[in-house]
């Protein structure tokens, strides 16, 4: 399968700090790739390099066969390439509707307003926010806000979603509705990259692993490769309760 | 050749003035990222009370400092509760327009008592000549009560613990308020601390030179000017871009008639502030780990 | 806040028709428009007149104010260039004043695009003082620039009004040019707010970085809107300025001015196209009666500053906010 998303010998300093050192992957069409480490490991300083966020001080994203490395953020999400945030930006006055709208318009396809403002129900619904379409965001729950985000990204009809930490603050039953969601995300069609914390939920979730520790690449293959592979357990068991969730996925 | 020196020297001396008044900016915007448009009206009045001390109760000009820091320093308290206490924490533009907005009420109310009069404060003091070129009195003063206070406030900020407590809450409030320390009493001390300051800088300037109610606004810009060139919230800084205005009204006066010399500074100021938003200084220090 | 219902016609296929504030703001302009007319009430008219400046202004900068959140401080550097523009035209070149005004407020447009290109990629705090400086700068430079007349300005002979049909009869074609003009903000305000430029200036003031990840083309949505803010209130400068014939550097960039404009449009709510034309003329109402009056002729400023500070404190949504909270129905039918 050819490659979505490339990522070449990417680097990134700030000040003293290698935030990401020399770092190469692919993301292929379809696919789920989960993308772990450790805290500080360079994961959400990933996903700011590959959309413009930051501009990197070394290597080359590509995305779709096009050089997009340091593209501003307008111009990546242009491409088809949407994200969500860690810690979530909601346009706190605007409602669901019109943040979702807000995607849609100036996503991937362009949308003019009366078009995007149908994607925007449709994908509002289908996220599970069609009963709190007209809520404004700022009032909606932790969950609720977590589902907007993606909403939203989905909103842009993206070719490639980038998810960072979208079951972080959910409960266990919220996690399990969201891993649902993000199922059916891909069988639309979309490709996912997806930083996630929670083991059990990327293990099952995701086609292939990437693991980072401290802005490198550690290891890269299926779940249970990267399970077994002694680098990764190692990094992990300076964090013993990720060991212990290691062996609990195993299982 | 020597009268340009002379004109820069005098530049050096009154630019420290504007530096003062600049750190109370500095010192407000960096501790609490909060802009104080009320900077102007509080030059002002730092003016105001020297002429009407001066006048009025017969004290001697640069006897009034004193009594106006603290009085600088309680109105700054008390204003910070009015207008600014409840903008902490939403965004910059509201507490631009609350301060803002009480810089309108100070000023209107200047302007119905006083118009737009001019007033002078005759402040008779010897000056130092060298050769043709007399430095004057009031000139040499100013720079050293300038350098005066600022090392007071130096001492107070790294030698003293409500100092320390005002550094602590400006690189961190979340974590200042974990150690324990009463923020919102330290934000308004700082606040305080830089009315104080715009205070005793009008004052300053009220011995140098002839005023009206409308010459906070001037000063003000010019107090703007010399933050971004000295990098916000960098009270050193903005004492050093004070004293470059000052070497470059110096430099310019001579050669241009004076309102070209305002067009400069303010294009020099967007200029600055899109350039360098760390501030002059930002360019020669090297990068330090946060 | 209470959720707003959404289901309103769109820009497509005549659906604006459909929607009542269409209608309503026609009715503003039209009531501005025959009001002084029936009687020749000239006292009524001035009153008017400078109402629709404020609500010029104030419409204009809460595109800027508003929608994308960016407070524009020295929003009446637009409108003290128009009126230089078009003075300029008039009395050294003799264009006839539809030109000027209109040349006048493209020149004022491009300029805006031109001091854009340096201040658009400030944020808040430094983009507000830059917009001060920009207008303080203008203000210096026409102060020192002969060919306008530097300090002591430009005087306009009463010949240039026998076009219009004399000085009685120019002040009333004035008056509709300004009612237009003013009319015109309205719509413009209006037709942005339902469109998708609108959508994406107000995902900007919600979140500036979120709404460039989420694909709005922030630095030329900004500019757009800062060069479009620009030109009404350049050419009701001019025209205001055309009218009191005579124009000169301390009037045309009175920062105060464009502080009122800023202290209405909050006033009156506001993000919402109807909020700042309520509070400009509220506003306007308010300070004529304090001019006239012995005891308050000199608290105008007084009075805005404290109109602003209890806005800001306790009411950010200005009139508009407060009337939608009262009778949340009023959404449906009201920008």
């Amino acid at each position: 399968m050819t490659a979505l998303l490339a990522i070449e010998n990417l680097g990134k300093r700030f000040g003293g700090l290698a935030a990401v050192q020399d770092l190469s992957f692919e993301v292929a069409e379809h696919e789920i790739l989960g993308l772990i480490g450790p805290n500080g490991a360079g994961k959400s300083t990933l996903f700011n390099l590959i959309n413009g966020v930051f501009k990197p001080d070394s290597g080359r994203v590509v995305f779709r066969g096009a050089d997009i490395t340091g593209m501003a953020p307008y111009l990546v999400a242009r491409a088809g390439l949407a994200r969500t945030h860690q810690i979530v930006q909601p346009l706190g006055a605007m409602s669901v509707r019109e943040n979702c709208t807000v995607g849609a318009c100036f996503g991937r396809e362009n949308l003019p307003l009366a078009a995007a403002r149908q994607i925007a129900e449709e994908v509002a619904v289908f996220v599970g926010l069609g009963d709190r379409l007209d809520v404004p965001a700022s009032q909606l729950t932790v969950a609720g806000k977590k589902r907007l985000e993606l909403a939203r990204a989905l909103s842009a009809q993206p070719t490639l979603l980038l998810l960072d930490e979208v079951l972080a603050g959910l409960n266990p039953t919220e996690v399990e509705r969201m891993i649902a969601v993000i199922r059916r995300i891909r069988e639309r069609g979309v490709t996912i990259l997806m930083i996630e914390h929670l083991m059990q939920a990327i293990m099952s979730l995701s086609d292939r692993i990437v693991v980072l520790n401290t802005g490198q690449k550690l290891a890269e293959g299926s779940p249970s490769e990267v399970a077994n592979d002694p680098a990764v357990i190692e990094a992990y068991l300076g964090d013993p309760e990720l060991a212990a969730e290691f062996r609990g996925a195993l299982a | 050749m020597i009268g340009l020196l002379a004109s820069l020297v005098d530049g050096l001396l009154v630019g420290s003035v504007y530096g003062l008044a600049a750190m109370g900016i500095s010192l407000i915007w960096g501790v609490m990222d909060v802009i104080n448009l009320t900077h102007g009206a509080m030059i002002v009045a730092g003016m105001f009370s020297l002429y009407l001390m001066v006048e009025f109760l017969g004290v001697p000009a640069y006897v009034t400092l004193p009594p106006i820091l603290i009085g600088g320093l309680i109105v700054g308290i008390a204003l910070y509760w009015i207008a600014v206490h409840r903008m902490i924490g939403q965004p910059p533009l509201m507490s631009l327009l609350s301060t803002f907005a009480v810089n309108l009420v100070l000023i209107g109310l200047g302007t119905a008592q006083w118009g737009t009069v001019l007033f002078n404060v005759p402040v008779s003091l010897p000056g130092s000549s060298i050769g043709r070129y007399t430095f004057p009195g009031t000139h040499i003063a100013a720079a050293l009560l300038t350098a005066a206070i600022a090392f007071l406030l130096y001492l107070f900020l790294f030698h003293t613990r409500p100092g320390k407590a005002v550094r602590a809450v400006s690189g961190n409030r979340e974590a200042a308020e974990l150690v324990g320390i009463p923020t919102t009493r330290v934000l308004a001390l700082a606040f305080g601390l830089g009315v104080a300051l715009a205070c005793v800088s009008g004052m300053l300037i009220g011995t140098m030179f002839p005023f009206t109610v409308l010459s906070g606004d001037a000063y003000q810009l010019k107090s703007f000017v010399v933050t971004v060139l000295g990098g916000l919230g960098n009270p050193a800084g903005a004492l050093i871009g004070g004293i470059a205005i000052g070497l470059f009204e110096g430099l310019t006066t001579p050669f241009m008639p004076v309102n070209w010399t305002l067009v400069f500074e303010f294009v020099l100021f967007v200029v600055a502030l899109i350039a360098f938003p760390g501030g002059l200084l930002s360019l020669r220090l090297p990068r330090r780990a946060e | 806040m209470k959720a707003v219902e959404a289901k309103k016609p769109g820009l497509a296929a005549g659906g604006v028709l459909r929607r009542p504030f269409f209608w309503i703001m026609a009715a503003i302009v039209a009531a501005f428009a025959v009001a002084p007319s029936i009687g020749n009430d000239v006292e009524l008219r001035e009153d008017l007149l400078l109402a629709a400046v404020y609500i010029t202004l104030a419409s204009n900068i809460n595109l800027i104010l508003g929608y994308a959140g960016y407070v524009n401080f020295g929003s009446i550097v637009f409108f003290g260039l128009g009126g230089y523009f078009t003075v300029y035209f008039m009395s050294a070149l003799g264009w006839n004043l539809v030109a000027a005004s209109l040349i006048g407020g493209l020149a004022v447009s491009a300029l805006a695009y031109a001091f854009g290109l340096g201040i658009l990629r400030l944020r808040g705090a430094y983009f507000a003082l830059a917009t001060i400086g920009v207008n303080e700068a203008v203000q210096a430079f026409v102060t020192n620039f002969t060919p306008w007349g530097a300090g002591t300005g430009i005087y306009l002979s009463t010949e240039l009004f026998l076009p219009l049909g004399g000085p009685a009869q120019a002040l009333w074609v004035i008056y509709y040019a300004l009612v237009g003009v003013m009319g015109l903000s309205l719509y413009l305000s209006y037709f942005i707010k339902i469109s998708k430029f609108g959508l994406g200036l107000r995902a900007i003031g919600e979140n500036e970085d979120a709404a460039a990840v989420l694909g709005v083309p922030t630095p030329r949505y900004k500019t757009m809107v800062y060069c479009v803010s620009a030109f009404l209130p350049a050419v009701a400068g001019g025209l205001y300025f055309f009218k009191g014939a005579f124009i000169q550097p301390i009037d045309a960039f009175d920062l105060n001015f464009s502080t009122e404009a800023i202290v209405t449009a909050m006033l009156g709510g506001q993000g919402t196209v109807l909020g700042p034309a309520l509070g400009a003329y509220v506003y306007e109402q308010l300070r004529s009666w304090l001019l006239t009056s012995d005891t308050f002729a000199n608290f105008q400023l007084v009075i805005s500053g404290a109109l602003l500070l209890v806005i800001v404190l306790f009411a950010p949504g200005g009139l508009m906010g407060w009337l939608y909270r009262r009778w949340p129905g009023l959404r449906k039918v009201l920008e």
